[in-house]
This record gives structure tokens, C-alpha cells and sequence, in this order.
């Protein structure tokens, strides 16, 4: 059985007066206890959306969310409010893009820390800021008695972020998500933060599904990587397979577009053609055709299907990259 | 094929970046060296003066106290208040007594002016004018005080139920502060003192308070929901904390500095307000109470051509007052808000 188990998710934004957009397109995916997963893709792909509708934070209004997200059996989306208000935070957390407004700016850290044992732990304040206190020393800020009484502005970047982990892993959940953990931060903060993640998730046993668009982030840390395209699972292999033998033309280019140490010097960086806002609907054919080198006939004529690859991943393309090209 | 972590990962630290440059002169580090001192000291001070929690509050406080328009509205705000205080120990007479000394002097085209016991002379009624001027300030300072946080009580209630729960409710109390905002303020509140059947001091009160509740309502109701899209808020909401306490301890708690800084304004507004009830005879009918508002517009605009003073002395007390508690209401909205933190 898999901890979290996501099939035909969809998210359909609408809204009075204008179309409806779906922003998230039948995503189906699993995540195995500890394992790491990987959702990547450009802005707009609808990797975001995928999480907030998982932990049924989208607001009811405009939004419609169809599929099944079942974790541990128990589908998320069919859950009374107050069942799933227990759930977050206990059972799965989250972790957000910008540490500073993701904390509340007039508690101080050891409150924030100590309000979740509270709630979902029903320890007393004085026990829950004492477990606060080595919660912080677990992920490595520095002095944590001194931090408990500090205010997020007075703490820098990096450490807010450790304290959002402190916080999100605080009731040991079995499923943490995390989205963009690391844009906000710098590149050196970032490979302190993703070395934390990594250790933390190894240590706990927590499954980790990374929300990113930085191959470098996947490439360190995830097990399993879903590409997405304009709200569809476009490429899903193991990371290695990934990395070697990109078989999509989008996840090809994607690689093809990290600059690199050993290019020859004065070597233009690849692109991709057009922009996120030049696809077609999957209902005409594949939304990437428009910006693909490797388009076909059919890619024109209705969306490709998900289909197994001989490595064990799925690949949504009807002319793939051949496996023999590796990607540069 | 090359890895990508690496080209992802941490820049290889720059051999020789902590060597002094080639071709700077020993002056230049010198130099340097000093002004890299001082920068070090200050901030060695400025890191014990931040040592511990210094909650968003206390910042504030630290910041209203380098502006000198702080300084000085808090200047004249604190003396009033000393004033209001100390009325008994510092008003040289009872301000209800009518003196003899005074009363024999009153004629309808005289009224004594200063005196060695009377530095400002009689009211109409030969009563110590200074002393009436001192206990006014309490009256005003209580009509102000007590209108202000009666409006921001009722204000923030409003406020913050449109704002946490939004949808009809939202519609309907912001409804209702439109109708109350679209009337003139004062002419609300002479509309309210009227509709009482016996006008006290309370009367008035209330109506200047009635007056300030549509503006706290709007402003708390506006960053209500500007904290209720913010991100810590969606990150309490994936913590499932519960919905009274994302009200009560993540949206209310933040949006509450601009209420308080409008409530500082307002209390400038409140004793104006105040002060033009009595004027117009809607005021206390209490003759023997002291209040500037009411001396300004019975005993000022009646003798007026007798003794200008009786109008001059509250007029200018109510202006500097007023004038006091907006310069401090400007520099706390400067303190508070969090782009001029340095």
C-alpha cells in the first residue's frame, strides 16, 4: 500500500464571467513511505496547485477538485473539514516558498514552534516550548533557548527556513511536502537546507514529495521525478533514468538548459522555444507541440496517452527522444 | 556524463579572496581599517540593544523615540495628561466656587481680568478662570479617552467579524458603515445627541464614539483580509490550526497596527468632535463642569466682545491638544509601519 496514493487529480479554476481553466489535468502519482518524489516543472505548470489541493487548502470558492488523494487509504478529499484541520500538521505537513511571510510576524519563533505540539500533541505551553527548544537544536539553529524568545525578522533567511522545518516536522508526520523550499534562500543556504531535508527525512522515516523547478534540487534528493506540463504528468522515472535518458523532449530540453562547468567557453546556453503561454489544450493534441522540436502528425491530433517505458517510468509523447541520446 | 548536482551546488570558494588586493597601499588598509572598526562597533552595539526578543511593539517605541515629532507631540500630550492628573494640587482655586471678590466686579459689559489671585481673571459666573481652564483638561481628556476607545472597541468588533468571516456577513456590516460614513461625522453626531432624550456628558461620549466606528471597522476589516490571503496564514492553515485561533492569534494580532495609530488620530478628532457638541449647546448641561468645548462656545461666544478671552484660552488649549495627539498619531503610523524598519 502507498502512503500517499494521488489518482486523476484535477483542479479546475472557475471563475464567473470567464472560462474555466484547468490548472491541474488528471496528475495521478504514489509516494512509498520514506521515499522522496519529486514534482518538477516551469511556473504555471500546476505543481503548486497539486499541493494545495492535496492538503485541501485551495479555497472551496472558483475552485473545483475532482480524483482521489488517498493517504493511507483514507481519501483526503472526502474528509469533513475538521478531520482533515487534525490531519495537517499531524499526519502531513508543508513546508512554503518564502520562509519570512510564512511565519507570523508577531509571534515570537518558540510560540510558532510550541503552537502545533499544543494543537495537535495537547501539551500545556511551558512542555511544548521546552520540546520547541530541541526541536530547534534539531535542525541545527544555533543558541535555541535564546531563539525561542526571537521575532522572524530578527532571524536570518536560512534559519527561518530550519525553523518552518522544526515546525512542519514537529509531530513527526509521515508525509511532509515541501514547495519551493529553497527559492527564496541563497545558493549556499540552499544546500544547507536541502542537506537538513534530506537528513531529517532519512532520519524520521517521512516520505517527501519536492515541489521544485531546479533539476539540481531533484538530481540531489528525489527517488522518483514527475515532469509536468501544463497541469499533466508529461514524464515519470526513477532519478537516475531521468538524468541519463531524458525521454521527453520538454524534460530533454530542460536538462539541456543547465549551464555547466565543462561547456566550451562562449557556447550559448540551449533554450527552449516560446514561452509556458504558448501550448494548445490537451484536448487538441500535446500542449508542448507548439514548442517542440520533435513535433509529429499526431501530436496534433489529441493528447498523447501515459504510457510505460521499458525502464520502469511513464512517458506522455508520441515521438520521444530516442534512449540512445543521452542528454548531451 | 557530468552530474548535475554539481553544477547546481555550492560556488568553489575563490582562492586568495581574503588576501589583501595587489596594488592597494598600506594607507588605503589603513584606512579602511578604521572605518571597518567603527562600522564593527556599532554594530556590536546594536546587536546588544537586540538581544533577547524585541517584539514588533517595542521596536516601534524605540523608533517613536529618535522622531522628534514624536518627541514633541508625546511633549505635549504628556503635560495635558499631568495636568488632567494633578488638576486639584495644581488649580490654585475650587473651580465651582464663585468668589466674592469676582461677583461684585460682574456687570453685563464687564468681567474681571487678571488679578494678583486671579491670573486669568473671572468666567461670567466669578469663577477662577485658570482654574476652570485646568479642570478642563480632565473633562476633555476623559470625553476624548473614553470616545475614542468605546469607538475602538466597537470598531475592531465589526472589523474583525466582516473581515474573519467574510461572505454576507462582510456585506451587510460594510454596508452599514457606508450608510454611517456617508453622513457627515458631525452631523451624525448631532443627529444621535439629539435623538437622547436628556443630554449628559454620556450623550456626548457616545455619539462621538458611534462617529469613529464606520473608519476602525473599515481599516481592521481591510487588513483582515489582506492577513487572511497572506502566507503565514495558509502556512497556520497546513498546520491545521484551528480557524478561531487563525482569527484570533494570526490575523487580528496583525492587522491591529493600523487601528491603533488611527485610534491616536481619532482621539485628536474625538475631543474636537466634542468640544463642537458643547459648542452648538448639545454638551453636558452640567454648568458647573469645566470643559473647553462647552467655556468656548457658551461663555466665549456670548462675552466675546467682553472679554475675548474666555474664548481664546479653551480655543487654544483644544488646538494644541488636538494638535499633540496628531503629531504623535503621524510618527506612530511612521514607527509602525514595517517598510521604515531600519
Amino acid at each position: 500500500m502507498s502512503l500517499l496514493d494521488v489518482r486523476d487529480l484535477s483542479v479546475v479554476f472557475q471563475r464567473r464571467g470567464e472560462r474555466p481553466f484547468t490548472a491541474v489535468d488528471k496528475v495521478s502519482f504514489t509516494v512509498e513511505p520514506g521515499q522522496t518524489v519529486g514534482l518538477v516543472g516551469e511556473s504555471g505548470c500546476g505543481k503548486s496547485v497539486t499541493s494545495l489541493a492535496i492538503m485541501g487548502l485551495l479555497p472551496k470558492r472558483g475552485n473545483k477538485v475532482t480524483g482521489e488523494v488517498l493517504f493511507e487509504d483514507t481519501d483526503l478529499l472526502k474528509l469533513r473539514p475538521d478531520d482533515m484541520r487534525d490531519r495537517r500538521g499531524r499526519e502531513i505537513s508543508m513546508i512554503f516558498q518564502d520562509p519570512l511571510s510564512s511565519l507570523n510576524p508577531v509571534i515570537p519563533i518558540g510560540v510558532q514552534v510550541a503552537e502545533v505540539l499544543e494543537r495537535h500533541q495537547g501539551r500545556d505551553r511551558k512542555q511544548a516550548l521546552r520540546e520547541a527548544r530541541d526541536l530547534l537544536d534539531a535542525v541545527g539553529i544555533p543558541d535555541p533557548q535564546r531563539r525561542l524568545s526571537e521575532y522572524p525578522h530578527q532571524i536570518s533567511g536560512g534559519m527561518r527556513q530550519r525553523a518552518l522545518i522544526a515546525i512542519a516536522l514537529a509531530c513527526k508526520p509521515r508525509l511532509l511536502i515541501a514547495d519551493e523550499p529553497t527559492t527564496a534562500l541563497d545558493v549556499t543556504i540552499q544546500a544547507q537546507i536541502l542537506t537538513l531535508l534530506k537528513q531529517l527525512v532519512d532520519e524520521t522515516g517521512t516520505a517527501l514529495v519536492m515541489i521544485t523547478h531546479d533539476l539540481g534540487v531533484v538530481a540531489g534528493l528525489c527517488d522518483t521525478v514527475n515532469v509536468l506540463y501544463g497541469g499533466k504528468v508529461v514524464e515519470r522515472a526513477r532519478r537516475h533514468e531521468l538524468f541519463a535518458h531524458a525521454r521527453h523532449p520538454y524534460t530533454h530540453g530542460l536538462l539541456n538548459s543547465v549551464p555547466r562547468l565543462d561547456s566550451p567557453r562562449g557556447e550559448r546556453l540551449h533554450a527552449i522555444r516560446g514561452s509556458v503561454s504558448d501550448n494548445i489544450p490537451w484536448a487538441e493534441g500535446c500542449a508542448f507541440a507548439p514548442r517542440c522540436d520533435n513535433v509529429v502528425d499526431a501530436c496534433l491530433e489529441g493528447p498523447p496517452p501515459l504510457e510505460p517505458t521499458a525502464t520502469g517510468g511513464d512517458l506522455r509523447c508520441n515521438n520521444p527522444v530516442s534512449e540512445e541520446v543521452a542528454v548531451r | 556524463m557530468s552530474d548535475p548536482i554539481t553544477q547546481a551546488g555550492t560556488p568553489a570558494p575563490r582562492p586568495g579572496d581574503d588576501k589583501p588586493r595587489p596594488g592597494m597601499s598600506e594607507r588605503s588598509i589603513g584606512l579602511l581599517g578604521d572605518r571597518k572598526k567603527a562600522r564593527l562597533d556599532e554594530l556590536a552595539r546594536a546587536s546588544a540593544a537586540d538581544r533577547g526578543g524585541i517584539s514588533l511593539f517595542r521596536d516601534a517605541v524605540r523608533r517613536l523615540r529618535r522622531n522628534p515629532v514624536a518627541i514633541v507631540g508625546a511633549t505635549i500630550v504628556g503635560l495635558f495628561v499631568l495636568m488632567a492628573i494633578f488638576a486639584p494640587l495644581i488649580a490654585p482655586h475650587d473651580p465651582v466656587q464663585r468668589f466674592d471678590e469676582l461677583t461684585k466686579n460682574l456687570t453685563v459689559d464687564t468681567i474681571p481680568g487678571a488679578s494678583g489671585e486671579f491670573p486669568l481673571g473671572s468666567d461670567p459666573l466669578g469663577r477662577d478662570f485658570l482654574s476652570r481652564m485646568i479642570y478642563g483638561a480632565r473633562q476633555t481628556l476623559f470625553v476624548g479617552v473614553l470616545a475614542t476607545l468605546i469607538g475602538l472597541a466597537l470598531g475592531v468588533l465589526i472589523g474583525a467579524i466582516a473581515g474573519a468571516f467574510g461572505g454576507w456577513i462582510d456585506v451587510v456590516l460594510m454596508r452599514l458603515t457606508d450608510v454611517m460614513l456617508a453622513l457627515p461625522s458631525l452631523l451624525l453626531a448631532i443627529t444621535l445627541v439629539a435623538m437622547a432624550s436628556r443630554s449628559s456628558q454620556w450623550t456626548v461620549i457616545f455619539a462621538v464614539a458611534i462617529v469613529s466606528v464606520p473608519i476602525f471597522a473599515r481599516l481592521l476589516r481591510g487588513s483582515m483580509l489582506a492577513q487572511r490571503e497572506s502566507d503565514h496564514v495558509l502556512a497556520a492553515r497546513a498546520l491545521g490550526v484551528k480557524e478561531r485561533n487563525i482569527v484570533l492569534r494570526h490575523m487580528l494580532p496583525n492587522s491591529l497596527t493600523a487601528v491603533i495609530v488611527q485610534a491616536t488620530l481619532t482621539f485628536a478628532v474625538a475631543i474636537l468632535d466634542a468640544a463642537a457638541l458643547s459648542f452648538l449647546g448639545l454638551g453636558d448641561p452640567d454648568i458647573n463642569r469645566a470643559e473647553w468645548g462647552l467655556m468656548l462656545g457658551v461663555d466665549g461666544q456670548r462675552y466675546f466682545e467682553v472679554r475675548p478671552e474666555l474664548a481664546y484660552y479653551p480655543a487654544l488649549a483644544i488646538i494644541v491638544v488636538a494638535l499633540g495627539f496628531t503629531l504623535l498619531g503621524e510618527a506612530m503610523r511612521e514607527a509602525i509601519d514595517p517598510k521604515n524598519r531600519r
